[in-house]
């Protein structure tokens, strides 16, 4: 990436002011007062202890999907099949879960998120592999694998893994107690939390501090100059679209594991499909991309809280979000380029 | 690195129309008249609600709803109930729509219960295990779940016999059908859907005996292009009476499209094609969830099991088109009043599955929790149930 320039720092504020306005106009226009608004979109993430947990737990896989694709993406391999890596991973914890019930959860545990990263990870090195052997797509296909990943999970739960005692409803039966992720004592956070810091560091760690992390970014960089200096390129692809694949992976597992402590169709709402929004708002800096998918859950969060306290239709957080992305990159687009009144001709 | 702005540019045209979407769906959603709440401060208690909501303060209570209350179908057919129970003395209600069933569910009863509200109506299975686990934190709170099974010390389950309402519409599309094949654009295959299509198929068998009904599942709730194209695929297998079990008008529109007849769903669907529109099984949350707010109002309220039907009036059956005939009419009407006086129960054997298999006894009726957990159709639907 090009070194920032200074604009960059002024892009949030100004962008978020803006938008922030935009959205008070919004409210003004439905008779309610902007300034209640805000004050209570902000109390509904961060009011009191018990929403910043809420906002946090929220943040979490949002976080690890968007890691995870902003390494792909890192080396220029557009990798959007989180969402589908999600899913399998899910699949696999609950495979484990269902399997080997009777372990304890010293060694349940540690085999469900062994799973989880296998699932997920294959999920995506299968797209990668077909991009390196047949030069096939990997936006189109890891798109694809979304879609298989989501119908296999939804197979297992309207078939094989359906709860006997579900009343017909989707849905594996609960998890026992060894195959829930623990939560802090006294809080609702579970350790996934914990997790998401580990794998933030750990990655850091990869990408500035460790060879292949340098491979990485040159041959994200420069393909050519990477080949020339014979850099691994085949390997080092496989091996970020597993990474990517484990990690959203491992936030499918902390969803069925820790939130609804069963596996459901309805854990998929799309976490994957934000993560790219994420990782492209924060430019690929895990340190932003924990910045912004904690930012991203909280207006999710708080634009509940809007819904109950004032009325406002769901579709208001969704056009809140919609105007923070915009002018966010435009910013950034405007802040990269320069407007030259009159000087379209070099 | 250009392929970063470039990317970044196209992100940005991307979301534009994207946000002119949204703008247009909130126009059409008008925000649902809210008695805003002029008190400055919600009073944010970490502590359980106050069991008794303090003198001379109005009772809040809470829905929860899966959709957007702007489909015209099934969240909206309890919002229609909650705007009355807002005009009720000493009342003031709250609504969040579009949750998603799964982790989110938990996260909005949770504040429902902290900001101290009396009752929390949440209007989709997918919640059950969240409101349960909610409901156990705050023992003062009544906790109203729909369309599951799971009831506590202060969680009632309700649903409607939306089967009942099924079953008359089935009679008036087996009446109006040439063909005798019957179309059904599905939801998900899971019990409430099933029993819908297998009262829908006996109801039509009781007027044409020969009457077969075709299942296709779109697997969603709301995705008008993709349930017109189930409702088109149907017809060109033959099918000439199209119903449905989802939120949007798609298989209705595709139904007089083509010059045949349909059976809409959730409310009067007339509006949308009114050539093709023959009748609509229906909801009316209106007096039950009046009748459970009184009680909890009064303190009288008591967790149990409920599960009203044509009778209490919960369903009941939209207005005939002017193509219905005469003597279909008062047939259909004639049924509805002997299930309404508890004379006639749909699902009265014998009641064969799709191999042939005798599933009810001669003579008896399927028991409430066989029907809660129907995961068979009945014979002579054409489809499979997975």
């Amino acid at each position: 990436m090009e070194p920032p320039r200074w604009g960059s720092i002024f892009i949030f504020p100004v962008a978020l002011g803006v938008s922030l306005g935009v959205s008070c106009l919004l409210l003004a226009a439905q008779g309610k007062s902007p300034a209640l608004g805000l004050e209570v979109l902000w109390s509904g993430a961060f009011g009191a202890w018990y929403t910043v947990e809420d906002t946090l737990l929220k943040t979490v896989p949002i976080f690890l999907c968007s890691l995870g694709v902003a390494v792909t993406f890192r080396m220029q391999v557009w990798n959007i099949g989180a969402e589908g890596q999600f899913a399998l991973g899910a699949v696999g914890a609950t495979w484990a879960a269902l399997t080997f019930a009777n372990l304890p959860g010293a060694l349940l545990l540690p085999l469900m998120f062994a799973c989880a990263a296998a699932a997920g990870g294959a999920w995506a090195a299968v797209p990668a592999w077909l991009k390196l052997r047949l030069g096939i797509n990997e936006i189109i296909s890891t798109l694809m694998f979304n879609y298989i990943g989501i119908l296999i999970l939804e197979y297992l739960v309207y078939g094989p893994w359906k709860d006997a005692g579900s009343h017909g409803f989707p849905m594996t039966s609960q998890f026992v107690p060894a195959a829930v992720v623990g939560h802090f004592p006294g809080t609702r956070l579970h350790w996934g939390v914990a997790l998401c810091v580990v794998c933030a560091v750990g990655l850091w760690v990869l990408l500035t501090r460790t060879r292949p992390g340098f491979e990485l970014k040159a041959s994200g960089e420069s393909l050519r100059a990477a080949r020339y200096a014979r850099m691994p390129y085949n390997t080092l692809v496989l091996l970020v679209m597993a990474l990517c694949g484990a990690l959203a992976g491992w936030a499918g597992l902390l969803e069925a594991s820790a939130v609804t402590g069963r596996l459901q169709p309805s854990l998929m709402v799309g976490y994957g499909f934000t993560a790219i929004v994420v990782a492209w708002l924060a430019r690929l800096s895990p340190a932003r991309i924990a910045l912004f998918s904690f930012f991203l859950a909280a207006l999710r969060v708080g634009a509940e809280n809007l819904q109950l306290e004032l009325g406002v239709p769901a579709a208001f957080g969704g056009i809140m979000e919609g105007l923070i992305l915009l002018t966010v990159l435009a910013g950034q687009f405007f802040n990269g380029y320069r407007i030259r009144p009159g000087g379209a001709h070099r | 690195m250009r392929g970063f702005r470039l990317i970044a540019l196209l992100l940005c045209l991307a979301a534009l129309p994207l946000l002119a979407a949204c703008g247009e769906d909130k126009a059409e959603n008008k925000p649902a008249p809210q008695a805003a709440p002029a008190q400055a401060e919600p009073a944010a208690e970490p502590q359980a609600a106050p069991a008794q909501g303090a003198q001379g303060e109005d009772a809040k209570i809470g829905f929860i709803y899966v959709s957007p209350t702007g489909d015209a179908g099934w969240s909206y057919s309890h919002d229609v109930a909650r705007k009355v129970i807002e005009e009720m003395p000493g009342v003031t209600t709250s609504f969040v729509e579009s949750v998603p069933e799964g982790p989110d569910a938990e996260r909005v009863i949770l504040n429902m219960a902290r900001k101290g509200f009396k009752a929390i109506f949440a209007t989709s299975y997918g919640y059950m295990d969240s409101m349960e686990k909610v409901a156990k934190e705050f023992p003062e709170i009544a906790f109203m779940h729909c369309s599951g099974y799971k009831t506590g010390p202060n969680m009632t389950a309700y649903f409607g016999r939306m089967y009942e309402a099924r079953y008359l519409s089935g009679m008036v599309a087996g009446a109006m059908s040439k063909t005798g094949k019957l179309g059904y654009a599905a939801a998900f295959p899971i019990p409430e859907v099933i029993r819908g299509i297998n009262a829908f198929a006996l109801g039509a068998q009781a007027v044409n005996p020969a009457a077969e009904v075709r299942v296709v599942w779109t697997k969603t709730w709301y995705d008008p292009a993709k349930e017109k194209e189930a409702a088109k695929s149907l017809l060109d297998v033959g099918c000439d009476v199209i119903a449905q079990h989802q939120d949007s008008p798609g298989p209705q529109e595709a139904a007089q499209e083509r010059g045949v007849y349909s059976i809409g769903y959730h409310t009067d669907m007339t509006a949308f094609a009114p050539k093709a529109h023959l009748t609509a099984p229906i909801w009316n949350w209106t007096p039950f969830y009046k009748d459970a707010v009184e009680k909890i109002l009064a303190g009288t309220w008591q967790h149990q099991a409920l599960w009203p039907g044509l009778a209490e009036g919960t369903v009941d059956l939209a207005p005939f088109g002017e193509m219905v005939p005469q003597d279909v009419r008062d047939m259909v009407l004639a049924k509805k009043q002997e299930i309404v006086d508890g004379k006639y129960k749909v699902f009265t054997g014998p009641v064969f599955d799709q191999a042939g298999k005798q599933m009810v006894p001669d003579e008896q009726v399927a028991e409430d929790k066989d029907l809660l957990g129907m995961t068979w159709f009945v014979k002579g639907v054409v489809g499979t149930t997975e």
